[in-house]
C-alpha cells in the first residue's frame, strides 16, 4: 500500500489532507488492516470543536474499539455521513475514506506531522520489520 | 461430599503426578499466617432431605394460605406449569452467557424471539437481551438519555415506583446528573402544567411510570408532546408487564423500561426478576446490555450472535455505556414461554380479566372507602382511603387470612389513611366479597379521625 | 495417557474425540414463522365477576392489537424449547473450563427448595410477621457468608457480581466523604477483569493503571509509588486472573492503609479460597462475592447472579438499605433508618430467590464439604497444569491456585492463535475456555475446571488437548476451520454488526 506523498500523518495512525486551511482526516491503511472488519464509525458532531492530540471520535471493528485523535486543532465542518451505512468503506479505501472535515485553527500547525516516508519508517519500526 | 466426583486414592494419585507430597503444597502461596486452621463456623454437612426439610420449615414460617391483594411492582400471576419444567432442563439452566455462537444457539435464538416479542408489546424498534430488574433498567435508561442528549437534568414523576426511584437517585448521584420530583396532579397522575413548566434547556429526560404507581393510566401522548417539544426525551417504565395486553403500548416514547416479572417470574420474595429496555432504532449504540443479532455461517444457515459487544465493559473498561455484565437470561427465557403460551390472544384476555377483577374490586371495596382518583382509567390497582388507620384495617384482614392493601403512609404521607390495593386473575369473587364484607366492619370509634 | 493409538497417515493429522459422537439436533424455525391463527396453548378459567368494555374503561389508553406475537398449541411450544435447548452446551453435559467463570455443578435439591410454595410465592411487601421464613433465610445465608469472608457486615441487595462491584465502590466512596473528601482515584491492575474499570468510572472515580510485575502480581514497590491522598481504593482480584495468590497481600493491604486508602477484593475467584483463607483476615476492607460462581447458583445461559457485598465495620453505615435487624423479642425485620446509608441498589431485598440456593449448597457442604471443595478445586487446574505444560507455553511459571493461564505462544507459529484452539475444542464435545483474558498474557488460554469435574473427565479435556496441540502442528486449517461438528459452523459477526437484525419481522424471510 502506499501512503500519498500529499498527505500527513500521525503517530496515531491518522491522516490528514489539506487543501488551503481546511483538511479532510481518515485513518491510515495500516491502521484499518490491524483494526480488521470496521462496523462502526463514530464521527464528531459538525461545528465541535477538536484538539490536537485529543480524541474526537472512535471506530469499532466486532471485538475492539479504537480512539481516533484529531490530528490538528479546530473546527468540524463536515463528517462523511457514508461511513454511516457503510464502515466498510474504510477498509476497502482508507485513504480516500474521510471521516471529518475540520477548519484548522492555525494552518501551519499539520507541517509538524509525519511525512509519508516517515510515517512507513515508522510503522516499520513498530511492527519490527 | 456428594457433589464432589472423586474417591480419595484417585485424589492421591492425582497429587502424585503433580508431583507434590499433599494438597496444602499446593496452597504454599498463601502466607501461613492467613491459612485457616480451624473449620469454617458454619452449619454441619446436610443430607439432602434435612435440607429440604431446612426450607420447608422457613417456607411454614412465611404467609400460607393467605389471599393476597397486593401487588405495587411485584404482581401474582398464574405460572403455566411448562415454564417450570422446560427453564429447568439443563441445556438452559446450566448452560453460560452465550459467547460461543456454536454450542449456545438455543439460548441465543430464545434470546432473539425475546426481544422480537418486547418490541412488539412496546411499541419501540430494539430491545435487548435483559436488565436485572425494573427499577435498575429504569436508572439505565435515565444514564442513556443523558449521555444521547448531553444534558444533565432529570425529571422523575412522584407517580414512578418510589423505590425505582431511590435506585436511580443512587446511580445518579455519582453520574453527575441532577433528578428532580415531579408532582402529581388531582387526578394521581403526571401534573401537565408543572411538567411544562419544569422542563428546561438542561432537561435530558423525563421519566413517567405507566400504568404509575397508584395503577392509573399515564397520558403519554400528552406528555410526550410537552416533553418533545423541549428537545428532552421521554422514558416509560412499565413496572405491570400485562397490562400491555390491553393497554396501549407508549409508542410516543423515546425509551421503554419495562419489569416483565408478570409474564411468569415467580414473586420469590422480590427477585430475582427481569428488566428489559427497549429504544427507538436511533438509540442503538447508546442501549446498554446484551443484544442478540441474526447473521448467517458460511454454508448460509441462519444463526444468532451476540452482537454489538464493543459497547460492553470487557472491551471498553472505563468507557462503557455501563458496567453490567450478566443479564437475566433464564428469567427472560420464562417470560419467553410465558408469552409464547397466551400468545397474542391470550395477552389480550388475560389483561381484560385482570381489568374486570379490579374493576369489580373497586367497587366493592369502594362502598366502604374512599376511592381516590375515581375519574381516571386505571389497569388493576387501585388507591382506596379509609377511615380506619391501615395498620388496624390489615390486622382484622389477616385475622381471616387476608392480606390487603399495602399502606402509602411510607412513601406519601400526604395521602392520609391510603391503601394501594391489587386485583388480577387469581383474586376471586368470593376474596373480594369478604374483604368487603371485614371492611364493612369497621370499629366505629375507629371512624372518627 | 494421551498417547495416540491410529498410526499416521500420508493425510496430515486429524484427532480423534473420545468424548464426542457427532448426532442428529432437530431444526426448529422462529415460533413466529410456525404460529397461525386461531392455535392456543393456554386456557382461562371463565370469569366469576361480571365482564368489562375496555374500550369504555380506558379509552384512548386502549390497545387494538397485541402485534405479531405467536399462536402455538402446548405441545408445540413443549417441542419448541426443547429442541432449542439441545442446541445448549451445559454443566449438566461436561467440563466447562472458563477461567474466571467457575462453571460449577448446580445442585437439584437447590431448585426444588426455591420453589416451594412458601418460598417461591412470597409477596415482597407481605407483612415482616409473615416473612419471618425469608428474613431467617437472609440472615443464615448472611451469617454463613461472614463466616466464609472473615468480614463484619454485609448486604445481599446486588443483582450480580458487576453490581456488587458497583455497590461495593459506593460504599468506598460514602466512606471517604463521611471524612471529608471522597477522593478522586481508583488503582486497578491491568490484569483487571473489565468490570472493574467500567464500575470505578460508573461511581465518578477516574482510574490508574497499576503494571503487574514479571509474576503476574501486584508490584508492591509500583503501587507504593501510586498511592496518595487522592487514591480511594485498589480494586484487586486475589487470587489473581492468571490464578495466583498475592503473596505479599499484607503489605499491599498496609501501603493502602497507611495513605487512608481502602482495598477492594473482586471476589470472583474465590472458589480458591474457601475454608482455606478469609479475605478479612488478609487486610480485605470491602469485596463482593458472586453466588453464581462460588455457590452454585446456576448461570442460566446469562443470569440471574446474585453479588452481595461484604465489608469491615468501619464500612457497616453505608451498606444500602434496607438491612436485616432482629427485634427485642427474637423476631426479624428491615431496618430503613439509615442515614448514612448509599441509598438502594435494588428495588426490594435482592435475588431472593438465589440465596436460597446458595444457603442450600452451602448445608449441603457444610465446613468440611466446602474445604474439600476448594482443594479439589485446586487440585483440578495443578493436575491439568502439569499434564499440558510440555506442550502449551506457560508465561507465568508462579504456582497455580484454582486457574492455569496458558498462552498460545507455540502455536501461534503456524498461524493458529487462542480462539482457534477452542473452537477446536468444541468437536472434542468441550466448552472453549476463557480466550485472550487477561490482557496481561497474549494470546491466553485461560482455563477453570472447577471442583466438580472428575479424574476421567479431566483426562478426556487433557488427551483433546494434546491432540489439538499436534493438530496445530500437522493441520493447522483443520483447526482453522473448526468447529466441524456443531449445527453450524463460524458465524458472520462483522456483518452482524454491520447491519444488525436485532428482531424477527413479519414481511422479511
Amino acid at each position: 500500500m502506499t501512503y500519498p506523498a500529499t498527505y500527513r500523518y500521525t503517530r496515531e495512525h491518522e491522516w490528514i489532507e489539506l487543501d488551503g486551511a481546511t483538511g479532510k482526516v481518515g485513518i491510515t491503511d495500516y491502521a484499518q488492516n490491524s483494526l480488521g472488519d470496521i462496523v462502526f464509525v463514530e464521527a464528531p458532531k459538525v461545528g465541535a470543536t477538536v484538539e490536537k492530540g485529543k480524541v474526537f471520535g472512535s471506530v469499532e471493528s466486532v471485538k475492539a474499539v479504537s480512539d481516533l485523535y484529531s490530528p490538528v486543532t479546530g473546527t468540524v465542518t463536515e463528517v462523511n455521513e457514508e461511513l454511516a451505512t457503510a464502515p466498510e468503506k474504510i477498509n476497502t479505501d482508507a485513504h480516500a475514506s474521510w471521516i471529518m472535515k475540520v477548519e484548522l485553527k492555525d494552518p501551519a500547525e499539520a507541517q509538524a506531522l509525519l511525512s509519508a516516508e516517515d510515517y512507513e519508517k515508522f510503522i516499520a519500526e513498530e511492527t519490527g520489520h | 461430599m456428594r457433589y464432589l466426583p472423586k474417591s480419595p486414592a484417585e485424589r492421591e494419585a492425582m497429587l502424585a503426578e503433580i508431583g507434590v507430597s499433599g494438597i496444602n503444597d499446593l496452597f504454599s502461596s498463601v502466607p501461613e499466617e492467613y491459612r485457616l486452621t480451624h473449620d469454617l463456623a458454619i452449619p454441619r454437612q446436610m443430607g439432602e432431605s434435612e435440607i429440604v426439610d431446612y426450607f420447608k420449615q422457613a417456607a411454614a414460617h412465611n404467609a400460607n394460605g393467605y389471599s393476597s391483594f397486593l401487588g405495587a411492582g411485584a404482581y401474582r400471576h398464574y405460572r403455566p406449569v411448562i415454564i417450570d419444567s422446560l427453564v429447568q432442563r439443563g441445556e438452559f439452566l446450566t448452560s453460560y452467557t452465550p459467547y460461543q455462537a456454536e454450542i449456545t444457539q438455543g439460548t441465543l435464538q430464545a434470546i432473539f424471539e425475546f426481544q422480537t416479542m418486547i418490541c412488539e408489546l412496546t411499541g419501540m424498534d430494539i430491545a435487548n437481551a435483559s436488565m436485572y430488574d425494573g427499577s435498575t433498567g429504569a436508572a439505565e435508561a435515565v444514564m442513556m438519555a443523558v449521555r444521547i442528549t448531553g444534558r444533565g437534568d432529570v425529571l422523575v414523576a412522584r407517580t414512578v415506583h418510589p423505590e425505582y426511584r431511590e435506585v436511580m437517585q443512587t446511580y445518579a448521584q455519582h453520574q453527575g446528573h441532577v433528578a428532580h420530583e415531579l408532582a402529581y396532579g388531582e387526578d394521581g397522575r403526571v401534573d401537565l402544567k408543572a411538567l411544562d413548566q419544569s422542563l428546561t434547556e438542561n432537561t435530558a429526560c423525563v421519566l413517567v411510570q405507566s400504568p404509575n404507581f397508584f395503577g392509573l393510566i399515564e397520558d403519554i401522548p400528552a406528555i410526550a408532546d410537552i416533553v418533545h417539544k423541549k428537545g428532552a426525551l421521554l422514558i416509560v417504565s412499565i413496572a405491570e408487564a400485562v397490562s400491555l395486553g390491553i393497554v396501549r403500548p407508549p409508542v410516543e416514547a423515546d425509551i421503554v423500561s419495562l419489569e416483565a416479572q408478570s409474564f411468569g417470574v415467580a414473586l420469590s420474595y422480590g427477585g430475582p426478576y427481569c428488566g428489559v429496555i427497549a429504544a427507538k432504532e436511533k438509540y442503538l449504540r447508546q442501549m446498554p446490555g446484551r443484544l442478540v443479532g441474526e447473521t448467517k455461517d458460511k454454508h448460509g444457515r441462519r444463526g444468532f450472535v451476540l452482537t454489538l459487544s464493543t459497547r460492553e465493559q470487557h472491551i471498553r473498561r472505563e468507557k462503557a455505556t455501563s458496567n453490567i455484565c450478566t443479564n437475566q437470561a433464564l428469567v427472560a427465557l420464562m417470560t419467553t414461554i410465558f408469552l409464547t403460551v397466551y400468545g397474542k390472544e391470550g395477552i389480550k384476555e388475560l389483561a381484560q380479566q385482570n381489568l374486570a377483577k379490579a374493576h369489580y374490586a373497586v367497587g366493592a371495596l369502594s362502598r366502604h372507602g374512599k376511592l381516590l382518583f375515581a375519574g381516571t382509567p386505571r389497569f388493576h390497582e387501585f388507591v382506596l382511603e379509609t377511615d380506619e388507620a391501615p395498620e388496624q384495617l390489615n390486622a382484622r384482614l389477616l385475622d381471616h387470612k387476608i392480606i390487603g392493601g399495602l399502606s402509602l403512609a411510607r412513601w406519601y404521607p400526604e395521602l392520609g389513611n391510603a391503601t394501594l390495593w391489587c386485583a388480577t386473575e387469581l383474586t376471586t369473587r368470593e376474596q373480594i366479597d369478604q374483604a368487603a364484607a371485614i371492611l364493612a366492619e369497621a370499629p366505629v370509634a375507629a371512624a372518627v379521625r | 495417557m494421551a498417547t495416540i493409538a491410529e498410526p499416521i497417515s500420508e493425510k496430515a493429522f486429524t484427532g480423534t474425540p473420545r468424548k464426542v459422537t457427532a448426532h442428529i439436533t432437530q431444526n426448529e424455525a422462529l415460533m413466529f414463522e410456525k404460529s397461525s391463527p386461531g392455535k392456543k396453548g393456554y386456557k382461562l378459567p371463565p370469569l366469576d365477576v361480571p365482564e368489562v368494555d375496555a374500550q369504555a374503561l380506558l379509552g384512548s389508553a386502549a390497545r387494538e392489537s397485541t402485534g405479531a406475537l405467536p399462536e402455538l398449541s402446548e405441545i408445540e411450544i413443549i417441542r419448541h424449547f426443547t429442541r432449542l435447548s439441545t442446541w445448549n452446551y451445559a454443566i449438566d453435559l461436561g467440563m466447562y473450563p472458563l477461567g474466571s467463570c467457575t462453571m460449577k455443578y448446580n445442585p437439584r435439591v437447590n431448585e426444588y427448595v426455591s420453589r416451594l410454595e412458601g418460598i417461591a410465592e412470597a409477596h415482597p411487601y407481605q407483612p415482616e410477621s409473615l416473612s419471618q421464613g425469608a428474613l431467617q433465610v437472609i440472615k443464615s445465608l448472611q451469617e454463613c457468608l461472614l463466616e466464609i469472608t472473615g468480614m463484619d457486615a454485609i448486604t445481599l441487595q446486588p443483582a450480580a457480581g458487576a453490581h456488587g462491584e458497583f455497590t461495593g465502590i459506593l460504599l468506598v466512596r460514602a466512606y471517604h466523604q463521611s471524612r471529608g473528601n471522597p477522593r478522586k482515584t481508583i488503582i486497578i491492575p491491568d490484569s483487571a477483569h473489565g468490570t472493574n474499570p467500567a464500575t470505578a468510572a460508573i461511581c465518578g472515580y477516574q482510574v490508574v493503571n497499576l503494571k503487574s510485575n514479571a509474576q503476574g502480581g501486584i508490584d508492591v514497590a509500583a503501587l507504593e509509588a501510586l498511592v496518595n491522598e487522592d487514591t480511594a481504593a485498589l480494586m484487586l482480584t486475589n487470587p489473581s486472573t492468571i490464578g495466583v495468590f498475592e503473596h505479599q497481600i499484607h503489605k499491599i493491604a498496609d501501603v493502602l492503609h497507611a495513605r487512608g486508602a481502602l482495598l477492594y477484593m473482586d471476589g470472583a475467584n474465590m472458589n480458591a479460597l474457601v475454608g482455606k483463607t478469609r479475605p478479612g483476615d488478609f487486610g480485605v476492607d470491602v469485596m463482593h462475592l458472586n453466588l453464581h460462581k462460588t455457590f452454585s447458583t446456576p448461570h442460566g445461559g446469562g443470569g440471574p447472579g446474585s453479588g452481595p457485598v461484604a465489608c469491615k465495620k468501619i464500612l457497616e453505615p453505608f451498606l444500602p438499605t434496607p438491612v436485616v435487624a432482629e427485634s427485642s423479642d427474637g423476631t426479624l425485620h428491615f431496618n430503613y433508618n439509615r442515614p448514612q446509608s448509599v441509598g438502594r441498589v435494588r428495588m426490594f431485598y435482592g435475588n431472593f430467590g438465589m440465596f436460597v440456593r446458595a444457603l442450600a449448597y452451602i448445608l449441603a457442604n457444610g465446613p468440611d464439604g466446602l474445604r474439600q471443595t476448594t482443594e479439589d478445586a485446586v487440585l483440578n487446574a495443578n493436575y491439568i497444569r502439569a499434564k499440558l505444560e510440555d506442550l502449551y507455553e506457560l508465561p507465568y511459571k508462579t504456582p497455580s491456585m484454582h486457574e492455569v493461564v496458558f498462552s498460545d505462544r507455540r502455536q501461534v507459529r503456524n498461524g493458529i492463535k487462542t480462539g482457534d484452539l477452542a473452537k477446536r475444542l468444541i468437536d472434542y464435545g468441550f466448552h472453549p475456555y476463557t480466550t485472550s483474558f487477561p490482557l496481561i498474557v497474549p494470546g491466553a488460554l485461560m482455563i477453570e475446571p472447577t471442583e466438580s469435574e472428575s479424574r476421567e473427565e479431566l483426562d478426556l479435556f487433557i488427551d483433546a488437548m494434546r491432540q489439538i496441540a499436534r493438530e496445530a502442528e500437522e493441520n493447522p486449517q483443520l483447526i482453522l476451520d473448526a468447529p466441524h461438528s456443531t449445527r453450524i459452523s463460524r458465524l458472520d459477526e462483522t456483518g452482524a454488526a454491520r447491519k444488525p437484525i436485532l428482531r424477527w419481522k413479519p414481511n422479511t424471510e
